[in-house]
Order: structure tokens, then C-alpha cells, then sequence
């Protein structure tokens, strides 16, 4: 099931690349998305029916202008550290808990972390994350998490859980 | 009307890619560094696809630079991740003014910040 819609997916992918209904292109990319469906369709998600269901196709586009949104903040964020003549910074690393299960989740959560305001991921362990903050403004696990994490698990829960 | 706001983006996206390059160079170590590079130069570089698209309408180009972009807010987190523990695991020391290390302290045994003079 799940190499079928793998290659459904890639040969999608594969029209909006070349953008062209030529036989050939056709051909050719049947060809390609069928070596990488029996490569890496094993690795694909588990239950692919998720795909079709409408509620987290509706969060991920709401999610998208929400994580635009924080990481234009970021910038602007960086934007003055990096001009202000003294520098204000102030780094550490820290530890918060995530509340989200599933593998993928957890990955997105990390890669929304690194893009927005003042904080990146080092590393996942488990149920935690350990964040390298720029401007420290809790050491304390839960306090941390509430600042770093919270806004973003709303939406990854709907969309991945 | 749409040519004039893909041009102010790619220009947004050229001062954001700028003010990372600086930050690259006033930034005391390595961490904070690639926070600076990692977060202007990705906003920086979709905000010039994001224009190069709306320049191009839905043409070859245009759907190749969203792509791109899309690519590129996947995979820019995961390299900087990827340096960053590389630096943590290599014994990296962080900069004398950082204020709290609760990575060290779990797995490299001990606080890995720089001791100096301010």
C-alpha cells in the first residue's frame, strides 16, 4: 500500500518538476519514481491513509503562515542582535519536554524550533530536546518548554497525531 | 502589480542573507554563529525563490524556485543540527558569557563553556 502511494506522491512530484505532459517525460519519470519506490518506499510512513485525511491537509495550511510568520519574527530578531553595536546575547543551552509522540512530529517540531525566534536544537533524546537558546530566559524545564515549544505543538498534534 | 513585490522580496531576501553573513562574522562562537547564518540565510534564500516565483508566474522557473524553497526550510534546520552536534561532540568549548549548559551537564560530563577573562 504504502509504495503505492509513494509513487503516486513522486510521480506528482515529478509533473510539477518538468511541467510538461510530453510522452517521453512521462516515460522517463515512471522509470525514476519506480527505482526510488523499490529503494526507499520502505522507509515511507507507516499508514499512508493519513494522507487523505482532510483535517490535517486544513492544519498543515493553516500551520504554514503561522511558522512564516514566527520565523519572520526570528529574523527580525537576529537582525537586531546582529546590528545592535553592544551585542545583547546571552546563550545557553537548555532541556525541554515535548508532549508529541510520533517520530516525524517530533522532527518538524525540531526543524520549527531551529527556524524561529532565538533557538535552535541540538539534539532529540526521547521525550526531550535540548535547545541551544540565545537569549536565555528560563533554565527550568517546564518554563522553557512552555516559552519554546507550546506554539507550535497545538499545531503539529492535529496535523501528525 | 505582482512584478514590484517579487522584486521588494528578492531584495528583503538579499538584506536578510547580508545581515547573516554579518552576524557570521560579529558572533563570538560557533553556536551562536550558525544561529545567525542558519535562520537569516534560509529565510533569505526562500524569500529570493518565493520572488523569482512570483517574477515567473507558473511557468518551469517559478515552480522550480517554490521547490526549492520548500527544499530548503527542510533541510537547512537539519544541516545546522547536524554541525552543531558534530561541534558538541568534538568538544567545541561555547562562548565565556553563556549562562547555562544542561547538554553537557547530561552527556559530555561537565559544563562545556569557555573559562576567561571577559
Amino acid at each position: 500500500m504504502r509504495y503505492i502511494v509513494y509513487f503516486i506522491l513522486g510521480f506528482g512530484f515529478w509533473l510539477l518538476l518538468t511541467l510538461s505532459v510530453h510522452l517521453d517525460h512521462l516515460i522517463a519519470g515512471a522509470v525514476v519514481v519506480l527505482i526510488g519506490t523499490i529503494i526507499f518506499g520502505g522507509y515511507f510512513t507507516e499508514r499512508p491513509a493519513k494522507f487523505l485525511q482532510i483535517h490535517r491537509l486544513f492544519w498543515i495550511i493553516v500551520y504554514i503562515p503561522v511558522f512564516l510568520w514566527y520565523m519572520f519574527r526570528a529574523n527580525i530578531d537576529v537582525a537586531y542582535r546582529v546590528l545592535h553595536p553592544e551585542r545583547p546575547i546571552k546563550p545557553g543551552i537548555v532541556k525541554i519536554k515535548t508532549d508529541l509522540k510520533t517520530d516525524i512530529a517530533k522532527v518538524f517540531l525540531a526543524n520549527s524550533i531551529t527556524l524561529t525566534p532565538g533557538t535552535m536544537t541540538c539534539e532529540i533524546d526521547g521525550d526531550y530536546l535540548y535547545i541551544h537558546w540565545i537569549w536565555v530566559q528560563s533554565g527550568y524545564i517546564d518554563k522553557a518548554s512552555k516559552i519554546i515549544a507550546r506554539p507550535f505543538e497545538r499545531y503539529l498534534r492535529r496535523i501528525f497525531e | 502589480m505582482i512584478s514590484p513585490i517579487g522584486w521588494i522580496i528578492i531584495w528583503i531576501g538579499i538584506a536578510f542573507d547580508i545581515l547573516g553573513a554579518i552576524g557570521l562574522v560579529r558572533f563570538p562562537d560557533i553556536y551562536n554563529r550558525l544561529q545567525a547564518s542558519t535562520k537569516c540565510v534560509t529565510l533569505g534564500t526562500f524569500g529570493i525563490m518565493v520572488g523569482i516565483f512570483l517574477l515567473k508566474g507558473f511557468s518551469p522557473i517559478g515552480i522550480k524556485a517554490l521547490i526549492c524553497g520548500g527544499f530548503l526550510l527542510l533541510t537547512s534546520p537539519v544541516a545546522a543540527h547536524a554541525l552543531m552536534k558534530g561541534a558538541l561532540h568534538f568538544g567545541t568549548k561555547m562562548w565565556h558569557g553563556s549562562v547555562v549548559d544542561k547538554y553537557g551537564e547530561d552527556k559530555l560530563g561537565g559544563e562545556q563553556i569557555e573559562k576567561g577573562a571577559k
